[in-house]
């Protein structure tokens, strides 16, 4: 999941899908989704996103590959089971 | 494009700010099996799918010898999402079962907490493919067999089922409606629970 760093412009230089993209995530948004409101594929976004975060333009706020922890499963059960 | 910069986006386009964390299932199994029907019953967002096209890193992967028909170049993927609490999100990921898509799998296995396996039992043996893939490409992902009953399909004990599909010790297999919020949020309740003891015994 990624967001836009506020206050931060984009130079002048910036192709359209990187503003758009920085549009799209002025808040908290999976990479997947931007994809599919782009209409781009997941691949493109991924590296569209992963240079707009070298560029400090976007933060990461979950990684990618994190680990399933045991509590976040508790979590995820409990969270589950109320919705039902 | 339209959709990109039109002024009026839902409201629940995006993330609650207090999000700290997501975690992912993939609901996979084989074609019209209910995945979509799943997703769209449980997702708090209007099902998406994306299409990606299929590259030249699938050459020599996807066995086409004798299918020139089946050279498709899209993947359509189902994607849902549910806000499970204020800071965790769940996100589904629909894959097709077919051997061409096994690609995805692999990825969208990492970090994965387990896999949802739809099953039609009218159709059992389209899910024998399907079971073997998740054993062999993304062994330790622990999965549940979700049966999604259809008006037509005839009953079956859930044991002798597990049997038929020579399932793995201790594999939950329940039965749901894929329409019903409810019952599919009961099988991927099922889902953690069994991650969560998979995880206490490592076997």
């Amino acid at each position: 999941m990624v967001a836009a760093v506020p206050a931060k412009a984009l130079p002048v230089s910036a192709t359209r899908t990187e503003r758009v993209l920085l549009t799209m995530c002025r808040s908290l948004l999976s990479l997947a989704e931007v994809a599919v409101h782009l209409q781009l594929p997941v691949s493109v976004v991924v590296v569209v996103a992963s240079d707009l975060v070298d560029s400090g333009h976007l933060s990461v706020r979950t990684p990618a590959s994190q680990s399933v922890s045991p509590d976040l499963l508790k979590e995820l059960l409990n969270g589950l089971r109320n919705l039902s | 494009m339209a959709s990109a910069t039109s002024p009026d986006q839902p409201a629940d386009r995006y993330v609650a700010d207090t999000v700290q964390r997501s975690a992912k299932i993939l609901v996979v199994g084989a074609f019209g099996v209910g995945k979509t029907t799943l997703i769209g019953s449980v997702s708090e967002i209007q099902p998406l799918r994306t299409e990606e096209a299929m590259t030249t890193a699938s050459v020599g992967v996807d066995d086409l010898a004798g299918l020139n028909a089946k050279r498709e170049t899209t993947v359509a993927m189902d994607f849902g999402r549910i806000t499970v609490s204020q800071e965790l999100v769940l996100y589904l990921f629909g894959t097709p079962g077919q051997r061409r898509f096994w690609d995805l799998w692999e990825g969208l296995a990492e970090g994965a907490v387990g896999a949802l396996v739809l099953i039609d039992t009218r159709r059992l043996e389209q899910s024998f493919e399907v079971l073997d893939q998740l054993e062999t490409h993304t062994a330790g992902l622990p999965f549940a067999v979700a049966v999604n009953r259809f008006p037509d399909s005839p009953s079956h004990e859930t044991a002798e089922l597990s049997d038929a599909l020579d399932l793995p010790a201790r594999t939950p297999v329940v039965e749901c409606d894929a329409r019903g919020r409810a019952e599919s949020i009961k099988a991927l309740v099922a889902l953690v629970g069994h991650a969560i003891s998979t995880q206490k015994v490592p076997s």
